[in-house]
């Protein structure tokens, strides 16, 4: 007994030192995002200030600048255009990766690893490889500055992602269930409505969300294909890339109201972000 | 609608070998499912790269269109000789692998430290994945504006506390500062994957091992590592296959000048603002086959992951 106390305490003494420094690690990483919300809060010549005001007057100028009250764009199309594009993609990609999921995990095609891999190895052709030739093709069909182009890409940038995910959600659904439902005559739409997808509910939610997360942020296609009328969240805050210091307390607002949807996406699938981005391989 | 109406469905399954039509029939309905999903990726992934490969033979500037030759192999030549473009080849190697090098480890570190039991975990997880789900041209401004302004940033300001000096840090280490708001991003990510897999340890192992008298440093070097062995080339072939791909930074934090252009932004500029077609055709197939070979491992390591799994179920 005597000789364990001391040890104990030893141990503890260092885990007491080591939550602290995860806690300074933790602030540390988080310092830039809450010394940007703080600037968003401050007039503009407050946040353009070294040393940097701590304790400068709060205002909510900055958001009144960024919604377009100063005169300025104002940011609701960009807004609406990457809200159509992220929800609509999603909505397909799901449509789209449910049933392959299904013929991937439960009635199985024949090689279905070799199909599984396939729309893994798309995931690792670069988006700039077929940029070119899709932007043409865009020109001649008159779909430049189209939202729904966004929309077929970010399906197909999120859809092996989709099948990877739900094929592992699928895969644990007992057999028994579904063999149930089929020896009651059930035909697949039935099936995939009535049994698998309610069981599924949390897995597929998860799914969604990692789409949308990933639609929302893309920037390569949006700068290219789109200009006035289709352009993006991503691409509007593009324009404040060479503006210096008079907007800072604009810029910090911005990438904050922009950031929000995905901020509050990724707080809710924390466990099943990784093993979206890890593509199922992780749990 | 009612599921009991067609009852006797069932029945005539025993019979099926006999009959391949049937089979064949059954095998088209398996697969029919998948087709949507199939057909939607090929069209639209695998038909524009086979347009790159070939618009990559031409000499095709768009703003010239009367003037497009077939050219072989010349715009391959020129895209690897241009000492800007082989500039560009080394760019991304050198982003991609300091960021994916020091994200890991920074990753790792983190993950070790809240795999332990302390107040306020669950608060300092929340805090640490917060930089992963910034928009990354929002976190680019933010880095680029906020932090590195040499007038007003809080970097300098912070320097300027302790009497420091006030360095200009994009003009004076640009590829350093693409890199640190990348690695700050990226870092989050690594830390989730390592700390699942420190998770799904086997803490008898532990245990046992501890009460033989292995100290907490043999502990991690002979059983911790080698357990997160896989993890840690999951983090670095997946963070790879984003890195290389990376957009966003690079054109937010210094528009590719001052040497960090890497290759997709390379592309970009040379058919967005050179509309030289079939130069960028050419340094895009070159991105693909950069990224065959990154991919090529990747998919390995992901199928041994992945057999591993399926060997459990």
């Amino acid at each position: 007994m005597s000789t364990t106390a001391p040890h104990a305490r030893r141990v503890r003494g260092k885990g007491a030192g080591l939550g602290l420094l995860a806690w300074l690690l933790g602030i540390a990483f988080f310092l830039p995002i809450a010394w940007m919300a703080l600037t968003s809060f401050h007039s503009e010549t407050d946040a353009a200030t070294n040393p940097p005001s701590f304790a400068a007057a709060l205002t909510l100028d900055g958001y009144r600048e960024f919604f377009g009250a100063g005169g300025g764009a104002s940011p609701w199309p960009a807004l609406i255009n990457s809200t159509v594009a992220s929800v609509a993609s999603t909505l397909l990609v799901l449509l789209l990766a449910f049933p392959a999921a299904y013929a991937l995990s439960i009635n199985r095609v024949r090689k279905w690893t070799d199909v599984l891999f396939f729309f893994l190895s798309t995931k690792m052709l670069p988006a700039v490889a077929g940029l070119l030739p899709i932007y043409l093709f865009a020109k001649n069909a008159g779909m430049l500055d189209n939202i729904w182009l966004l929309v077929i890409l970010y399906t197909s940038m999120n859809l092996p992602i989709a099948v990877w995910m739900m094929q592992s959600f699928l895969a644990e659904i007992p057999v028994a269930v579904i063999e149930a439902a089929r020896v009651d005559g059930a035909r697949l739409p039935t099936v995939l409505a009535r049994v698998v997808a309610p069981i599924s509910l949390p897995g597929i939610a998860a799914t969604a969300l990692i789409c949308f997360i990933f639609s929302w942020n893309e920037l390569l296609f949006a700068r290219v294909l789109t200009g006035v009328v289709a352009e993006t969240a991503p691409v509007f805050l593009t324009g404040f890339i060479t503006s210096q210091g008079l907007f800072l307390a604009k810029v910090c607002a911005a990438s904050l109201v922009i950031s929000l949807p995905v901020l509050a996406a990724g707080f809710a699938a924390q466990d099943k972000l990784v093993q979206g981005l890890s593509l199922g391989a992780v749990k | 609608m009612t599921a009991t109406t067609t009852a006797p469905v069932a029945a005539p399954r025993t019979g099926a070998p006999a009959r391949p039509p049937s089979a064949r029939l059954r095998a088209w309905a398996t697969r029919a499912p998948l087709l949507p999903a199939l057909i939607f990726m090929i069209v639209v992934t695998q038909l524009p790269f086979v347009a790159t490969l070939v618009i990559s033979f031409f000499d095709w500037n768009s703003l010239y269109p009367d003037a497009r030759h077939f050219t072989g192999l010349d715009n391959y030549q020129e895209v690897l000789t241009d000492p800007d473009l082989r500039h560009s080849v080394w760019t991304t190697v050198l982003l991609t692998v300091a960021v994916v090098l020091a994200s890991l480890v920074l990753g790792l570190v983190l993950a070790l430290l809240l795999d332990r039991r302390f107040r306020g975990r669950g608060i300092v997880r929340t805090l640490l994945i917060a930089p992963f789900l910034v928009v990354p041209v929002a976190a680019a401004l933010l880095w680029k504006h906020v932090l590195y302004n040499p007038e007003y940033g809080l970097f300098n300001g912070l320097l300027h506390y302790v009497g420091g000096p006030q360095p200009d840090w994009i003009s004076s280490t640009p590829l350093l500062a693409v890199e640190a708001s990348l690695v700050w991003q990226w870092t989050p990510f690594m830390m989730l994957i390592l700390l699942a897999g420190l998770q799904s340890r086997d803490h008898e192992q532990i245990e046992a091992a501890r009460v033989d008298g292995a100290s907490d440093w043999q502990i991690f070097v002979h059983l911790t590592l080698p357990h997160l062995r896989r993890y840690l080339e999951l983090g670095a072939l997946l963070g790879s296959i984003y890195i290389v791909q990376n957009f966003d930074a690079v054109f937010t934090i210094t528009s590719g000048g001052l040497g960090t252009a890497n290759l997709p932004y390379t592309v970009y500029q040379s058919f967005y603002q050179a509309h030289e077609n079939g130069l960028a055709s050419a340094a895009g197939v070159l991105v693909v086959i950069g990224s065959i070979v990154i991919a090529t491992f990747a998919l390995r390591v992901v199928s041994s992951l992945f057999r591993e799994e399926v060997s459990r179920a």
